[in-house]
């Protein structure tokens, strides 16, 4: 349910950056969901395009961008990609890491016109 | 549609003090949508705009507009998030019943509809607002926000918010809370971290609720806090049951000290 909000919320961005740049049309928007956001792709997907009707992103193109997590281990310093909340660290196979990346949700870029 | 949580035009957020009488409240933008619509994507190149915001900003401006607020007047925000029917309803009103004389409590309640809640919390004496998301999953700040101008919260306080029972959505949504509190009860499964991970990522602190029914349930205690230890290794655990009073003393330490 909450991927409606997200997707308001991606709509608001998109319209006070096109005002911004006094922009008539956008043609695409790129946005990152990093894979331990809470949020589900496929419902943000759904959620927008219901929500983009009588937008300014009606007809835009949406592209998303997977940003693949990674922790940091707390006891060995070792860097690594998660694949989800419970992966072992892959030198000391301990549980003690902090995520550094894949929390993201952003609006990365608009191409307009 | 409702712009926090798609709900209809006819499920509005309400926030009301138990015996209030029913109130419209306007902040919410509805827009018309129509399901069916023609897609016409152009891939013109234009200008590139980097924008680089994250979505979440304006939720998170206005949870730290709340957590200054908090500071500056001394209370400790303490947000309780669980499943619908792992006792925090209870929890909280043992907790009052027993700290009253300790702590000054206030109450903001959370639920999609009924003022039940606030009703059992203000037969405890205890100050409360109830927020109704109508058919939302979640509280955000801005309703937070809203309770607590109406709540009228007293310096030095302690302010609890029980979030609405969901263990997915209230997860990614800060309140402005000094302290994100995860409730599990030993009636639900020991694997309720590994399931909801982010829940428990999020959280600071899990209490483990009817541990009076441990000799009736499948519930393996050490079993789950070694879970949510491998989701989130920053967890610390108060084992308690509500209703007998047991092991509530540790909890109450805490609170104590952390207010």
């Amino acid at each position: 349910m909450h991927e409606f909000s997200i997707a308001l919320g991606i709509i608001e961005i998109a319209e006070e950056n096109a005002q911004k740049a006094d922009a008539k049309v956008i043609h695409e928007i790129e946005i990152e969901v990093g894979t331990l956001s809470g949020v589900m792709t496929d419902a943000l997907k759904n959620a927008l395009e219901v929500a983009v009707e009588n937008t300014i992103l009606k007809n835009t193109k949406r592209t998303f961008l997977e940003l693949q997590a990674k922790g940091r281990c707390e006891s060995c310093s070792c860097e690594f990609e998660l694949n989800g909340y419970m992966t072992p660290c892959p030198t000391c196979q301990g549980f003690n890491f902090d995520i550094i990346q894949g929390q993201e949700l952003r609006v990365k870029s608009l191409s307009v016109d | 549609m409702c712009d926090h949580c798609g709900c209809s035009r006819d499920n509005q957020v309400s926030i009301k003090k138990p015996g209030e009488v029913e109130e419209h409240d306007q902040h919410h933008d509805h827009h018309d949508h129509s399901p069916h619509h023609d897609h016409h994507h152009h891939h013109h190149n234009g200008r590139k705009i980097e924008v680089a915001r994250d979505i979440m900003q304006k939720s998170n401006l206005v949870a730290e507009r709340n957590r200054g607020f908090f500071e500056a007047k001394n209370i400790l925000t303490l947000n309780l998030m669980s499943s619908p029917g792992s006792g925090k309803t209870t929890l909280l009103e043992k907790t009052i019943s027993d700290l009253k004389d300790d702590l000054d409590f206030y109450i903001i309640e959370g639920d999609q509809q009924t003022m039940n809640d606030a009703e059992r919390i203000k037969a405890t004496g205890a100050p409360v607002i109830q927020v109704n998301t109508g058919d939302g999953c979640h509280l955000d700040a801005e309703m937070v926000n809203r309770a607590i101008k109406k709540l009228d919260v007293a310096d030095n306080a302690v302010l609890m918010i029980e979030n609405v029972g969901n263990l997915v959505c209230p997860s990614l949504f800060d309140l402005g809370e000094a302290k994100r509190i995860v409730i599990i009860s030993v009636t639900e499964g020991d694997d309720k971290p590994a399931k909801y991970p982010t829940m428990f990522y999020s959280s600071d602190i899990c209490i483990i609720n009817k541990i009076d029914l441990l000799p009736y349930v499948n519930f393996n205690a050490d079993k789950a806090k070694e879970c949510a230890l491998k989701v989130n290794h920053h967890l610390e655990f108060f084992e308690v049951s509500a209703t007998t009073g047991e092991g509530m003393n540790s909890w109450y330490q805490w609170l104590k000290k952390a207010s």
